[in-house]
C-alpha cells in the first residue's frame, strides 16, 4: 500500500487543497462563481482502493477546504456525496470495462472522461450549494448557483486535466 | 445477532458514508443555529500562517492604494482636527477613555457565500477578543467571532447571521443592519418605523444601542427604500462605503466600558 501512488496522492491533497483556497477561492467571477478544483481529487483517485478509505479521504479533503474558507463542514459533506456515488458514475458511464480488474481511467474515450467529470462535479455541487443556502425559500438561487458554477468548475478541471495528463501516445 | 452484523458489513460503505454525512450536517447544523464551530475556522495556526505567507505577498500588489487610502484618511482625521470647535480635554489617564483602537490587517476576505468570513493577522496574544469590533478607514466591517493565540475571524457584515444597530445620521432612528447575501455591495436595515422622513442618499451609521461599535461610525448611504410585508417598517437598501472585494488595514475597536454595560443590562434583566 505504501508505494509512490501513496505518497503522490499525499501531495496531490496538498496542491489540491492549497490550489483552491490560495486561488480559486479569491476568484470571484462576476461577485460569486468560485470553482471548486479540489474535487479533481475525486477524479484522480485510483480506481480499485478500497471505499471506506477513500470515504475517510475524501472527508478530510473537504474539511480541510472547509477549515481554510470558513465553511464549517458542508465541502466536507459534498465531497463525500461526491466519493460515494463515484462507483455507481463510474459504472453507469464505462459499463462492464468498470469490472475488470485492468480497469484505468485514461484508456477510456474522452467523451466518457468528460461525462464522469460532469456528472461528478454536478452531484458535489449540487450537495454543496443546497447544503449552503440550506433552505427551500431559496432553491432559485441553488439552482442558478449550481447551473453557472457547475461549468466554470468543469472548465478548470478540465483544464488541468489536460495539463497534467499523463497520457504518452 | 448474527444479522445484523451481516447487515453491518454488508452496507458498511454505505453506513460510513451517512456516518460522515451525518457528522458534517450535523457541524453545519449547529453552525447555523449557534455562532461559526471554534476549532473549524480559518483563524486556527495552520490555515492562518498560510494566509499570512500568501497575504505577504500578495499585498504588494496593493501598495500603491493602500497609501492613497490611508493619505485620504489622514487628510480627512487632520481636517476634523484642525476644524474643531469644541473644548476637547485630552484625558490624562487611559482609564477615562473609552474606546482603544488596535490596527491589523485582512490577511483573508471571502465575499461570495452566504456567510462570509474575513481573517485578520491579530490574535488573543494582541488581547483581541470576541465581540470586539472591526472598521476600516471608511466604515464598518464586522465583529471578532474568534481568537487564536495571533489570528482572529471576523464575523463579516457581509453574512446571513449578521446583525449590527444602525440608524440614519443625525437622528435617532435606529433600526437592525442585515445582509440578503444577494450583492456583496448592498446590505439592508430594517425595522425603521414607517413615519421616519427618508431620502435616497441619506447616510447610514453606527447607532448608540451597541456596545460594540462607538456611535457614528460611517457604513453606507441609501440607494432605494420600500416598505415590508407589514407594511409599517421600511426595507432600506444600503451600499456600503467599504469595498467589501478589497479590504486592506483594518483597526479593532475595544469598549472599555463593555463590561461594564453588559452587567447593568444582565441585573436589569434579572430584576425583570
Amino acid at each position: 500500500m505504501i508505494n509512490s501512488t501513496f505518497f503522490f496522492n499525499i501531495l496531490r491533497f496538498i496542491l489540491l487543497v492549497l490550489t483552491q483556497v490560495l486561488v480559486f477561492n479569491n476568484l470571484n467571477f462576476f461577485g460569486y462563481i468560485n470553482p471548486l478544483i479540489y474535487i479533481l481529487f475525486l477524479y484522480w483517485y485510483p480506481v480499485k482502493q478500497p471505499r471506506t478509505t477513500f470515504l475517510a479521504i475524501s472527508f478530510l479533503l473537504g474539511l480541510c477546504v472547509d477549515i481554510f474558507s470558513d465553511t464549517v463542514a458542508i465541502n466536507a459533506a459534498a465531497s463525500v456525496t461526491g466519493a460515494y456515488f463515484r462507483p455507481v458514475l463510474m459504472r453507469f458511464i464505462f459499463g462492464v470495462n468498470y469490472d475488470f480488474q485492468s480497469f484505468k481511467l485514461r484508456n477510456t474515450t474522452k467523451v466518457q472522461q468528460f461525462t464522469f467529470l460532469l456528472f461528478l462535479i454536478s452531484i458535489h455541487h449540487f450537495t454543496y450549494f443546497t447544503l449552503e443556502i440550506f433552505s427551500l425559500r431559496d432553491s432559485f438561487i441553488v439552482l442558478k448557483r449550481t447551473l453557472v458554477i457547475v461549468p466554470t468548475t468543469l472548465l478548470f478541471c478540465t483544464l488541468f486535466i489536460s495539463l497534467f495528463s499523463t497520457q504518452k501516445e | 445477532m448474527q444479522q445484523i452484523i451481516n447487515f453491518v458489513i454488508r452496507y458498511k460503505v454505505f453506513l460510513f458514508f451517512i456516518f460522515l454525512f451525518a457528522i458534517s450536517l450535523l457541524l453545519t447544523i449547529v453552525s447555523n443555529t449557534y455562532q461559526q464551530s471554534k476549532f473549524l475556522n480559518s483563524a486556527n495556526r495552520i490555515s492562518g500562517n498560510f494566509y499570512k505567507v500568501s497575504n505577504n505577498t500578495v499585498s504588494y500588489f496593493g501598495l500603491r492604494e493602500e497609501n492613497e487610502r490611508l493619505s485620504e484618511e489622514n487628510q480627512l482625521l487632520r481636517d476634523r482636527l484642525y476644524n474643531r470647535t469644541l473644548l476637547y480635554k485630552q484625558p490624562l489617564d487611559s482609564t477615562e477613555k473609552n474606546y482603544t483602537l488596535l490596527r491589523g490587517k485582512a490577511i483573508k476576505n471571502s465575499f461570495a457565500n452566504q456567510r462570509n468570513y474575513i481573517t485578520i493577522d491579530k490574535g488573543s496574544n494582541d488581547s483581541v477578543k470576541q465581540d470586539m469590533g472591526v472598521i476600516t478607514a471608511k466604515g464598518i466591517l464586522g465583529i471578532i467571532e474568534n481568537t487564536s493565540a495571533q489570528f482572529a475571524s471576523v464575523q463579516s457584515i457581509l453574512n446571513e447571521k449578521s446583525n449590527i444597530n444602525a440608524k440614519i445620521k443625525n437622528t435617532h432612528h435606529f433600526g437592525s443592519l442585515v445582509w440578503n447575501t444577494k450583492d456583496y455591495s448592498t446590505v439592508q436595515l430594517v425595522d425603521i418605523p414607517r413615519l421616519v422622513p427618508l431620502n435616497v442618499g441619506d447616510t447610514i451609521v453606527t447607532g448608540a444601542m451597541s456596545s460594540i461599535f462607538p456611535e457614528n461610525i460611517p457604513i453606507g448611504k441609501i440607494v432605494s427604500f420600500d416598505l415590508d410585508r407589514s407594511k409599517s417598517f421600511y426595507y432600506i437598501d444600503v451600499q456600503l462605503f467599504n469595498d467589501m472585494t478589497n479590504i486592506g488595514a483594518i483597526y479593532v475597536i475595544d469598549n472599555l466600558k463593555k463590561i461594564e454595560i453588559r452587567s447593568l443590562e444582565n441585573e436589569t434583566e434579572l430584576d425583570d
